[in-house]
């Protein structure tokens, strides 16, 4: 599912306006890509459009590396 | 009638971005050929609203700071916007904010802290950017506000933002009354759910956009551009004899009881 990682990244990049070799799967949005709390919220609803799925809170919850949030969109497809 | 807005400048708070109603208040303001201002919170918000007004039609937007939790800066923002541009023809505040753990579970549970930043945020700062626009309103004016109708029944999860947007529905009033008299008149569009970024932080938001869907009149949840064009009626001589008035955009969803 090399896709998924790539369609959040490019997500990642646009909304953190990071570097793209700093976002790996490994990479946690707070600490590593510097999201305060609303980019969270941010980077969750363009995820939500982007794939056409919801993310419930507490699983929006959960999702604290991107490595997380390639593998919840991946477990909904 | 003039429904143009050519010649007009109005100053829009609250844009966080493109999802914002502030946003969409914005968009159907330039397209009626109003000049806009923006105020942002704090340097967190300033590049996402220089980019949005980028894509504005017109490209003579100006920025301002403005922290709604401290009466200073309210005042030198305004100040500001006086000297730049002097006269100016409406606002539009699209402001509130509630912790989130006061955004879930029973209202009961309110802290003292949370229920005054809920109200300092979402409806005292109304009073506060009202007094210092209405001088610059020297043409007369419209302001109009944000609200909800968990300020007028129970919405689940709305809590005290519910209570702080009944505070804001009864300052809008106390203020229409007070600034009548020098032609500016004030309003609140009660929009139904939108998916922004502050909705978000509303408890299970997702499912209360399905609820619409079902129950409502209209049988679908409202968009930005609804939302911005009536607030464009409401900031245009279109609703000249039009103050102290909520407006619901909400698809007809107050109009239910028991659906």
């Amino acid at each position: 599912m090399a896709e998924t990682f790539d369609r959040v990244k490019k997500i990642v990049i646009d909304r953190l306006d990071v570097e793209e070799d700093k976002v790996t799967k490994e990479a946690s949005f707070k600490d590593d890509l510097e999201a305060d709390s609303l980019d969270v919220v941010e980077l969750v609803m363009e995820l939500e459009d982007e794939f056409d799925m919801e993310i419930a809170d507490e699983e929006a919850e959960k999702i604290q590396t991107v490595g997380d949030a390639v593998d919840y969109i991946n477990s909904q497809a | 009638m003039n429904v143009s807005l050519e010649g007009k400048t109005y100053v829009v708070m609250g844009v966080a971005n493109k999802r914002s109603i502030a946003w969409g208040i914005a968009q159907a303001l330039d397209k009626m050929g109003a000049r806009l201002i923006f105020t942002y919170a704090n340097e967190r918000f300033e590049k996402p609203v220089k980019q949005l007004a980028d894509t504005l039609t017109k490209s003579d937007s100006l920025f301002y700071p403005c922290d709604v939790t401290d009466d200073a800066d309210i005042k030198s923002a305004f100040q500001s916007i006086k000297e730049d541009v002097g006269v100016i023809h409406g606002l539009a505040h699209c402001i509130a904010f509630a912790d989130k753990e006061d955004l879930k579970g029973e209202f009961v549970e309110t802290s003292r802290e949370g229920f005054l930043t809920a109200h300092n945020i979402s409806s005292y700062s109304l009073i506060a950017a009202t007094r210092e626009a209405a001088p610059l309103m020297t043409e007369g004016g419209s302001v109009v506000t944000l609200t909800y109708l968990g300020g007028e029944r129970v919405v689940q999860n709305y809590n005290v933002m519910g209570v702080a947007k009944a505070s804001l529905d009864a300052s809008m009033k106390y203020l229409a009354n007070d600034l009548g008299k020098d032609g500016i008149r004030i309003n609140a569009v009660s929009a139904g759910p939108i998916r922004t970024l502050s909705a978000k932080g509303v408890g299970d938001f997702n499912s209360i956009l399905k609820k619409i869907e079902e129950k409502a009149p209209l049988r679908k949840t409202v968009t930005q551009e609804e939302v911005g064009s009536t607030a464009y009626y409401l900031l245009s001589d279109l609703s000249k004899g039009v103050t102290g008035e909520i407006i619901h955009v909400d698809s007809g969803y107050s109009i239910l009881g028991l659906s």
